[in-house]
């Protein structure tokens, strides 16, 4: 079990890899889309990236509803 | 899984291109091939490579994955030698490479600027030939080219540019049918029902297919379920259809058979 501090680590780290986020940048106010410039695809590879490093899978529903980086941090949380 | 020496693959290398997602008809296929002991390589290019890259890993045995971007001409022309640093050859070749630009579908057909259109053609209609053409030198004796059509007999709602892409592929199919049987290649497609893909998603609209699929289909339909196309895909790119080219194969619940 991670807790929210290393999740949000881990997930900035992916957001770094694939979307090219500075890791300081990657706060839970952020909107993947508004804020980081992260698209469609992006997402479908961050979630993708989330699943090989947390182990949680975020079904194609959910991942429409998560929005922002805290929303993402929750989601792993939760499921992990 | 298959027991060793019983699919109807077993022993064939063969090249899957446009791997996306688990979600993608592609994966199904080269999944469903593995099982049958096929050997396969994955194929995408630009920023669906990386994601490409990490669903390698998540088929029964991790593929390898060359780029091809199917609009570069120097991709295309080293395909050939990039694929055989991962297989002495080929005997198979999935086309599951579309696109069109956001411009070109939905409302409005009849105003859709060429740049738009040709871009759907060249990506999703004539990259068959060149796919097909770019992988010849692998190809032994005989060979097998399934590619992936939307029904393009009627036109759709919201499909747009993409729907006159498809008709053209299909079109396509049958030339490179007629012009490389005689050596021995094989050139299907499979035409599948909707599917919850990256593809259809990019589909403004597109939830209005799975309605009328839920209600017609004699067979009934999943959004979600690509086995059905990836085991047709499997069958055509098999030894088990010897005679069949230029064919399309409804994978639709046989919603293409009935009216209303």
């Amino acid at each position: 079990m991670s807790t929210r501090d290393e999740i949000q680590a881990g997930l900035a780290e992916i957001l770094e890899e694939v979307a090219g986020v500075t890791p300081a940048d990657a706060t839970p106010e952020k909107s993947f889309t508004d804020d980081l410039d992260v698209d469609s695809l992006s997402m479908v590879e961050i979630a993708t990236a989330v699943e090989d490093k947390f182990g949680v899978a975020i079904p194609d529903d959910e991942l429409g509803g998560i929005k922002t980086v805290g929303d993402a941090i929750s989601f792993i949380e939760k499921n992990q | 899984m298959a027991t060793v020496g019983s699919g109807i693959l077993e022993g064939k290398k063969i090249l899957v291109a446009g791997v996306l997602t688990e979600a993608s008809i592609a994966f199904s296929a080269a999944r469903i091939a593995q099982e049958q002991g096929a050997t396969v390589v994955l194929s995408n290019f630009g920023r669906a490579l990386s994601l490409c890259q990490r669903i390698a890993k998540r088929l029964p045995q991790e593929a390898a994955v060359v780029e091809l971007d199917v609009t570069d001409a120097e991709h295309l022309s080293t395909l050939a030698d990039r694929l055989r640093e991962h297989v002495d050859g080929l005997d198979g070749v999935v086309h599951s490479i579309g696109f069109a630009p956001q411009e070109a579908m939905g409302d409005g057909f009849p105003e859709v600027a060429w740049e738009h259109a040709a871009t759907a053609f060249q990506v999703s209609s004539w990259s068959l030939a060149s796919l097909t053409h770019a992988c010849r030198p692998l190809f032994g004796s005989s060979a097998s080219v399934v590619g992936l059509t939307f029904d393009a007999t009627v036109a759709w709602p919201v499909y747009g540019w993409m729907g006159a892409a498809k008709a053209a592929l299909e079109s396509t199919s049958r030339y490179l049918a007629r012009e490389l049987g005689p050596d021995g290649v094989r050139v299907n497609l499979v035409a599948a029902g909707p599917l919850r893909t990256m593809a259809m998603k990019s589909i403004p609209g597109s939830a209005q297919f799975e309605e009328a699929w839920e209600s017609r289909a004699p067979l009934g339909w999943s959004v979600t379920d690509t086995e059905p196309s990836g085991r047709a895909i499997a069958a055509l790119l098999s030894d088990w259809f010897p005679a069949t080219t230029g064919e399309i194969v409804h994978v639709d619940g046989g919603f293409h058979a009935v009216g209303v």
